[in-house]
């Protein structure tokens, strides 16, 4: 089931190590990442349909490039996308699954 | 103003029943509010219960007891119509007591 | 003569005017299985006794809620909901004004579906629209002035039958359709429904509290929860169970929850109202 792909992917993202990457990431890369997450939950928002961690890693993303630890800044942004897109993909999902779970 | 004190108390055969519901927002000091400040204490510290001049019940109240605190106990003797006298004091110095029949 | 009998049925089911939009919502049907799937799961259960939530699926709670209920919790919230149901507006009328049976003994009736706005009114938001009308600032939904209040309307209808109609309206029966859906989707981190917990589990804990059955979950709203050490609203109960399965609530008596209240609501049909209700 795609959703639970989705949620194990966040899951491993949360728990991987922020350490150092191969080559350290940037304000710039943050940006970007930012920029992705926001779409994301641009997205989870129209579908009425978001989750409370997303908005907690948000803030924890922010929180470390206000202290300029880029590396985890990034990890937690790719982070808030990954949730995002979960509650996305869970709501597109769940649009078709549940008449199934209706009491016939 | 009216009474923060509720109580029932009805006479069995030698036991009387005794019920209570107390108006308090035994607050315990340990809450944060919603801009992060702890809210001071302010809780009942002592409940009596009288009857017939002698003290038939005593509770030492503290943090640990919840808003609005509800209170049931028994005690042997009272029979309808004698009066049950209920009072309370609070951390703040505060206090009510009401006067109530038994039935 | 079975020919002519089959003929005439045939005949009057072609004429028959469709009550259903393209013949997926049959509230009706729902309405029998639903009520069937928990009568059956708890055969010991008296049907009216569903809408104590809990105590109806736990012996020690139920006793510890009987003792309680001589002296209920609730009591000082019914007491400031009676002194504001009898508050006048500034312009003289008061709530009495806006409901029928002057707002006593009506609480049975809500849900409502507005054919004017085309949209669900519960009891809540039929308040405020009182207020509005009156020149009254709305009353915020997830604090204590509307909880108080819903509380003291509850209390009056102690007793009666849940009475909620879906008028012969393809919006109603959206709207219907659509508190279905969000009843039956999951949602939130942990994936679960509001059926997963309330038509899976009924009976069964979750961390330390015992899950109510779905069947009669609105005849005790609004409820006063030890946990919150007051009275809580409906919309503080829904906005709540979103958020503890980490989904972001949406804006109290957003569509959504209007259309789960009516669709719940409709479910309980016949079922008394146990209301304001006292829960752990």
């Amino acid at each position: 089931m795609r959703i639970r792909a989705l949620i194990r992917v966040a899951a491993v993202l949360s728990a991987a190590s922020f350490a150092t990457a191969a080559i350290a990431a940037s304000a710039d890369d943050y940006k970007a990442a930012y920029a992705k997450a926001e779409a994301a939950i641009t997205q989870a928002h129209a579908l009425r349909n978001e989750w409370t961690t997303t908005a907690a890693a948000l803030k924890a993303a922010k929180a470390a490039a206000d202290a300029g630890k880029f590396d985890e800044a990034v990890a937690h942004a790719q982070q808030v996308e990954a949730l995002a897109n979960g509650s996305i993909a869970q709501a597109k999902e769940q649009e078709k699954l549940w008449p199934e779970a209706v009491i016939r | 103003m009216a009474s923060t004190i509720r109580v029932r108390a009805v006479a069995g055969a030698d036991t009387t029943e005794v019920q209570s519901l107390i108006q308090h927002p035994m607050d315990s000091g340990f809450v944060k509010d919603a801009k992060g400040e702890l809210i001071p204490p302010h809780h009942i510290e002592v409940v009596q219960f009288e009857h017939g001049g002698k003290t038939v019940f005593t509770a030492l109240w503290g943090p640990a007891v919840s808003k609005d605190p509800y209170l049931k106990f028994g005690f042997k003797g009272g029979k309808k119509g004698d009066d049950l006298k209920v009072s309370w004091v609070d951390n703040k110095g505060a206090s009510d007591t009401l006067t109530a029949k038994i039935q | 003569m079975l020919r002519k009998v089959l003929l005439v049925a045939a005949l009057v089911a072609a004429t028959a005017q469709p009550l259903l939009a393209a013949g997926d919502v049959d509230p009706q049907a729902d309405f029998k299985a639903f009520r069937k799937y928990f009568t059956e799961r708890f055969p010991k259960v008296p049907l009216n006794d569903f809408v104590n939530g809990p105590y109806s699926m736990d012996e020690g709670l139920r006793k510890q809620w009987q003792a309680k209920e001589e002296f209920p919790p609730y009591d000082f919230a019914l007491d400031k909901g009676k002194e504001l149901f009898a508050k006048p507006f500034k312009n003289g009328k008061t709530y009495a004004d806006c409901f029928p049976d002057k707002g006593i003994g009506i609480r049975q009736l809500y849900p409502m579906f507005d054919e004017k706005s085309g949209e669900v009114i519960t009891l809540d938001v039929a308040i405020n629209k009182c207020r509005e009308a009156n020149g009254e600032a709305a009353l915020d939904y997830l604090k204590d002035d509307m909880a108080s209040l819903t509380a003291y309307m509850a209390f009056t209808s102690r007793g009666k039958p849940f009475d909620i109609k879906i008028p012969n309206d393809p919006r109603a029966l959206a709207a219907y359709k659509k508190g279905e859906e969000y009843f039956y989707t999951r949602r939130g981190q942990f994936n679960v429904s509001c059926a997963s917990c309330h038509v899976q589990n009924p009976g069964n804990h979750i961390r330390t509290e015992v899950l109510a059955p779905a069947l009669g979950i609105m005849n005790a709203l609004p409820i006063y929860r030890s946990e919150w050490g007051g009275m809580g609203s409906t919309s503080r109960r829904l906005t709540t169970c979103n958020s503890q399965v980490r989904g972001v609530p949406l804006p109290a008596e957003a569509e959504e929850y209007r259309d789960v209240e009516y669709f719940l609501s409709y479910m309980a049909n016949g079922l008394p109202i146990s209301g304001p209700g006292a829960r752990p």
